[in-house]
C-alpha cells in the first residue's frame, strides 16, 4: 500500500524531471529579460490546465465561454485575465455543485474580468497569498463569500460587482494592508466585511440593498485576534434593508436588517465622508462582541471597539423601520425611528475614546459620552492634489497597501537553505556517525571526499550501492543547484 | 609492534565488556548494561554553538502573520520549544518509556503515547494503572512542540503543566511527587544520568519535567508528501489527493479554516457538537476549565498531522474511522447535540452537503500528512530494568513511511 502510494509520483517525476528542471533553470536565468508567456484558454479548454503549464510571471488569458471548474493557483506571480468580447464574458459556472471557483495561495496573484456564478463556497478565495489584485470581476450568487482573501498581506480589491451572496460579498479575513475600492455590492447579507484585519482602506464603494452594508469585526475564536486601523471613506451606503438570509449559525446571521455600517469590537476605525441613507434600523452601529450572542467566548479577544471616529458623514433618512431591539432603545428617547448612529453596549463608554463630528446633526443613541471630533471644512482649494490635508482626518491617506510588496517566500539556494533541506529531509536517514536508515555521514564523507558534484548526481537518481542498506529515494524534487548545495553541506558537516 | 598493541587493546576491550555484562550488581538495577546518553540531537534538530538542539526546518524560511503559524502552503511555523541539550532529550526519552514513573511501575508515558500508534494508543479513552478508563483519548504527541495550549480542553498552557496531569492522576500513572523523586533518586543509573545532564545536585521535579518536555519537543513531523507539495513540488500529490486538498481548503468543507496549515490546527477552542459515544453524558470540555458556559462542549482543535495513525477520532474516540470523523461535518449543524443542550456551535459547523467522492478525497488527502521519518528509537534497556511501556493493542512496530522521502521497499 505504502509502496504503491510512493511509486506513482516518483515514476511520473522521473520522466518529467529533467525537462522541468531545464525549463525552470532557463526561466530562473531569464525572467529578468524575457517577456512572460501568455497561455490562451478558449471555450472548451480547461483553465486549470493552462495554470499548470504556466510559470511564475505568466498570464493565463481566458476568452468568452463557460468554464465549470475549480481553478487553484499554488505558484507565485500568475495573472488570470478574462477577455470580454462584445459583452460576452468568460464565465466560471459552478452549477451549484462545485465548491469554489478560484483558490489561490501563491504570492502576486491577479485575477480580473471574470463572471463567476453558482458556486457553493466562494468565488475567489485566497489562503496566505500576498500582493494580490482582484479587479473587475462580476460575481453573482456564489454561495458563502464572493471575494475572500484570508491570511494575505498587501492586496487590492477594486471595481468588482457582487450580488446574491449569503454571507459577505467582499470579506477581508485575517489580512493586513488591503484596499477595497470602487466596488458595487448589493443584495447580499453583508456587503463588505473587514474582519480580524489591520490597515484596511474601504473607499468609494457602493453598498446597497444588503442586510448590512459595511462591517468591521473582531470575531472571537480566530487565531489572529485584532482588527484595527481601518478607514471607511467616501462610500455610498444606502437602503441596506434586505431581510437577513444568512445560514443559521453564521456570524452575520445576527446582523439586523437595515444596518448601514456595523463596527463590532474593531479598533481605530475612521468612518469619514460617506453618504449613508435609507438604512431602516440604523446608519452606523458601533458595538461590542456581546452584540452577537451565538458565539463561544474567547478570553484572548478584546470585545470592545476602541477609538472609533465618525467624521463628516452625510446621513439622512435612516431608521425608518428599526428592528425590535433598536426600536425599544429609541423609545426610551421618545423616538419611534432608529438612529443615524447607535453606540451600543460597551461602545457607549467614554473610556473607549471614540469621537463623532457634528453630533447634533444626527439622531443618535449612546453617544452621550463620546467626544466631539474636530471638524475640518474642506474648501475647493483643499481638493487640489498638492494641498496638504489636515492630519486629524484620514483624507491624506491615499492607500493602506504596502509601499514595497510583501517579500517573496522562497527557500534560498545557498548554505542556509541547504541546511534547512538537509535537516528537513536527509537527517531522517543519515546521522553523523551512527547507522540509521542510511549510512552515517562520516562514511559518505570518507567515500566522496570533497566531490559534491558526485553526491549531487547520486541523490538525483540513487542506485543501490551498499548491500546492507535499503536504497535511497530520489531527491530530484530539489533543483540541481539546491542538490549541489545540500551535497556540499553534507560533505562539510562536522558535528 | 602495531599488531601487538592492537591485539592487546582488543583483548582489554573484550574483557572489559565481559566484566560489565557479566559482573553481578555493577550496573545498578539488575544486570542491564550501562546506559549512555546521546550527544547528538535528534534528526529534526541541530546542535548550536552553545550545545543546544535547535529546530531546523524549511518552513523557517517563510513568515506567518503575527507569527501565529496559520495560513496556506508557504506559511511559517508558530512558536516552538527547543534549546535543550542532546543529553537532556535522550534522558527524557528514557523517562518517557519507563514505567518506573507510575506508582505501580506498570504504566509509562509511552503506554498511552506509543510511537507505533502515532504517539497515541488506539483506544477511545485511555486507561492507566487501575484499568479504569479516563475521560478522553490520548492525543498524539507529534509536533506538540508547537502547541500553545494542551489537553483536549485546552486546560494546560505548557508541556510541563500538561504532563503533571497524567503523572499524578490516580487513574492514569497514579504517582505522587514524593514517590516519583524517591524512585529516581534511589536508582543508581538515573542518579548518574541526571547528574550528567543537570550537574551534581539531588534530582528535582523540574529536572524530570524538563527532560520529558525536551524529548516531546523533538517529535517533529513536517516532512510529509503534503509538505513537498507545499514547498513547491507539485507532483508529490496525485490527482485524487489534490482534489481532496481543494475540498479540504474550500469554503464548503472549510476544514482548513480551523485545521490550518502548516500545522493543520489554528490552536483555538471550537464547539463542534460531536455526539458522545454509547450514550455517555456530554463532555463539557473547555467550559470545565474556563467556567464560561459559552465554551460548553468546546475542545482544542487538534493537528491533523499523522492523523491516519491515530484512530479512533475526536476527544473520546467518538468515531472509529477517519471517514466517519470527516462525515460528521456533513451531517448537519447540531445533529449530535442532545436536545436539552444549548451549545454555541462554531460558525463553520454547517451542512456542506459533501458528496461521498469528496469525503473519500479528503480522506486521501489526509493520508498525505503522514510522516514518521523522525520517529525516535524505543530504548532497548531502561535504567529501571523494566520493559518500555507500550500500548496494549499494538500495531506492527515497523515504521510506515507513507512518504517518498522514506525508505523505498
Amino acid at each position: 500500500m505504502t509502496a504503491l502510494l510512493m511509486q506513482s509520483p516518483i515514476t511520473l517525476r522521473r520522466t518529467l524531471a529533467p525537462t522541468l528542471s531545464i525549463i525552470s533553470c532557463v526561466l530562473a536565468l531569464t525572467t529578468q529579460t524575457v517577456a512572460a508567456a501568455v497561455h490562451e484558454v478558449r471555450a472548451g479548454d480547461s483553465i486549470q490546465t493552462a495554470v499548470k503549464a504556466a510559470s511564475p510571471g505568466d498570464e493565463v488569458v481566458v476568452y468568452p465561454g463557460t468554464y465549470s471548474e475549480t481553478v487553484y493557483i499554488d505558484k507565485d506571480n500568475i495573472t488570470l485575465r478574462g477577455v470580454v468580447q462584445d459583452g460576452e464574458w468568460p464565465t466560471l459556472e459552478g452549477n451549484k455543485q462545485l465548491n469554489d471557483a478560484i483558490l489561490y495561495s501563491g504570492n502576486g496573484f491577479s485575477v480580473e474580468w471574470f463572471k463567476i456564478t453558482h458556486y457553493k463556497g466562494n468565488a475567489i478565495m485566497g489562503q496566505a497569498g500576498n500582493n494580490f489584485s482582484i479587479r473587475n470581476n462580476w460575481i453573482i450568487d456564489t454561495g458563502v463569500y464572493g471575494i475572500f482573501p484570508e491570511f494575505g498581506e498587501n492586496g487590492l480589491i477594486e471595481n468588482n460587482v457582487l450580488s446574491g451572496i449569503e454571507d459577505a460579498a467582499i470579506y477581508v479575513g485575517m489580512c493586513d494592508n488591503v484596499d477595497v475600492r470602487n466596488n458595487r455590492v448589493f443584495n447580499n447579507v453583508a456587503g463588505i466585511e473587514i474582519e480580524n484585519s489591520r490597515h484596511a482602506l474601504v473607499e468609494g464603494n457602493i453598498a446597497h440593498n444588503n442586510t448590512g452594508g459595511i462591517l468591521v469585526f473582531i470575531t472571537p475564536g480566530l487565531p489572529i485576534k485584532t482588527s484595527y486601523d481601518a478607514i471607511i471613506r467616501r462610500n455610498t451606503v444606502i437602503d441596506n434593508n434586505t431581510p437577513n438570509f444568512a445560514i443559521p449559525g453564521s456570524l452575520v446571521a445576527s446582523i439586523p436588517a437595515g444596518t448601514g455600517m456595523l463596527v463590532l469590537a474593531g479598533d481605530d476605525v475612521v468612518i469619514e465622508d460617506n453618504i449613508i441613507s435609507g438604512n431602516n434600523t440604523a446608519g452606523i452601529i458601533v458595538t461590542s462582541q456581546d452584540f452577537a450572542t451565538d458565539v463561544a467566548g474567547d478570553p484572548e479577544s478584546d470585545p470592545n471597539p476602541d477609538r472609533v471616529q465618525i467624521r463628516d458623514n452625510l446621513m439622512y433618512d435612516n431608521g425608518n423601520d428599526p428592528v425590535t431591539d433598536v426600536k425599544a432603545l429609541m423609545l426610551t428617547q421618545f423616538s419611534t425611528k432608529g438612529p443615524d448612529i447607535l453606540a451600543y453596549k460597551a461602545a457607549a463608554d467614554a473610556e473607549r475614546g471614540s469621537c463623532v463630528s457634528q453630533k447634533s446633526a444626527y439622531r443618535t443613541y449612546g453617544l452621550d459620552e463620546w467626544a466631539e471630533c474636530d471638524r475640518v471644512t474642506v474648501r475647493a482649494a483643499d481638493a487640489v492634489a498638492s494641498a496638504v490635508a489636515p492630519p486629524s482626518t484620514s483624507r491624506a491617506v491615499a492607500s493602506k497597501m504596502l509601499a514595497v510588496a510583501a517579500e517573496p517566500r522562497v527557500i534560498t539556494v545557498d548554505a542556509s537553505g541547504a541546511e534547512l533541506v538537509y535537516q528537513g529531509i536527509c537527517a531522517g536517514c543519515h546521522t553523523r556517525n551512527i547507522r540509521m536508515i542510511g549510512p552515517p555521514v562520516l562514511a559518505i564523507q570518507a567515500q566522496y571526499g570533497n566531490d559534491a558534484e558526485a553526491v549531487a548526481r547520486y541523490i538525483a537518481a540513487p542506485t543501490k550501492k551498499r548491500p546492507d542498506f535499503p536504497s535511497m529515494p530520489p531527491q530530484d524534487h530539489l533543483s540541481e543547484a539546491m542538490r549541489l548545495e545540500v551535497a556540499r553541506y553534507m560533505l562539510s558537516l562536522s558535528r | 609492534m602495531d599488531w601487538l598493541a592492537r591485539l592487546t587493546l582488543n583483548l582489554i576491550r573484550t574483557l572489559l565488556l565481559y566484566w560489565v555484562l557479566a559482573a553481578p550488581g555493577l550496573a545498578g538495577a539488575g544486570d542491564a548494561p550501562a546506559i549512555t546518553l546521546s550527544s547528538h540531537c535528534p534528526p529534526a534538530l541541530r546542535l548550536d554553538a552553545d550545545g543546544k538542539c535547535r529546530l531546523v526546518n524549511r518552513y523557517q524560511q517563510y513568515r506567518s502573520l503575527y507569527d501565529q503559524g496559520v495560513g496556506g502552503l508557504k506559511t511559517g511555523l508558530p512558536p516552538w520549544r527547543d534549546g535543550f541539550s542532546p543529553q537532556q532529550i535522550d534522558l527524557g526519552r528514557l523517562l518517557f518509556f519507563d514505567p518506573l514513573l507510575s506508582s505501580t511501575q506498570t504504566v509509562a508515558c509511552s503506554s498511552c503515547h506509543d510511537p507505533a500508534l502515532g504517539f497515541s494508543d488506539g483506544r477511545s479513552r485511555s486507561a492507566g494503572i487501575t484499568g479504569e478508563t479516563t475521560q478522553r483519548g490520548a492525543p498524539s504527541l507529534w509536533n506538540v512542540s508547537f502547541l500553545q495550549r494542551l489537553k483536549w480542553d485546552g486546560g494546560a498552557d505548557s508541556l510541563e503543566q500538561q504532563l503533571q496531569g497524567p503523572l499524578y492522576s490516580p487513574i492514569e500513572m497514579g504517582n505522587t511527587p514524593t514517590v516519583l523523586l524517591q524512585r529516581l533518586q534511589g536508582n543508581g543509573q538515573y542518579s548518574e544520568l541526571f547528574e550528567l545532564v543537570y550537574g551534581k545536585e539531588v534530582i528535582t521535579l523540574e529536572q524530570i519535567y524538563s527532560a520529558l518536555v525536551a524529548f516531546e519537543s523533538s517529535l517533529i513531523s513536517l516532512n510529509s508528501r503534503y509538505d513537498l507539495y507545499a514547498h513547491g513540488v507539485h507532483d508529490a500529490l496525485n490527482e485524487q489527493e489534490i482534489a481532496g486538498m481543494n475540498v479540504f481548503r474550500s469554503f464548503v468543507a472549510r476544514c482548513a479554516e480551523c485545521h490550518t496549515p502548516p500545522l493543520f490546527t489554528n490552536q483555538q477552542i471550537a464547539v463542534l457538537g460531536v455526539p458522545e459515544r454509547n450514550g455517555q453524558p456530554l463532555d463539557p470540555g473547555a467550559q470545565a476549565v474556563s467556567g464560561d458556559p459559552s465554551q460548553r462542549g468546546g475542545f482544542r482543535v487538534p493537528s491533523l498531522r499523522n492523523v491516519t495513525l491515530t484512530a479512533p477520532y475526536m476527544h473520546a474516540g467518538n468515531f472509529t474511522a477517519l471517514k466517519d470523523a470527516v462525515t460528521f461535518y456533513t451531517r448537519g449543524r447540531g445533529h449530535g447535540v442532545p436536545p436539552h443542550e444549548d451549545l454555541k456551535l462554531h460558525w463553520h459547523i454547517w451542512n456542506p452537503e459533501l458528496t461521498d467522492a469528496e469525503i473519500a478525497n479528503i480522506v486521501a488527502f489526509l493520508g498525505t500528512l503522514t510522516d514518521q521519518s523522525f520517529l525516535p528509537t524505543i530504548p532497548k534497556h531502561l535504567p529501571s530494568g523494566l520493559a518500555p511501556g507500550r500500548a496494549e493493542h499494538q500495531a506492527p512496530t515497523v515504521a510506515t513511511h507513507n512518504n517518498k522521502l522514506g525508505v523505498a521497499p
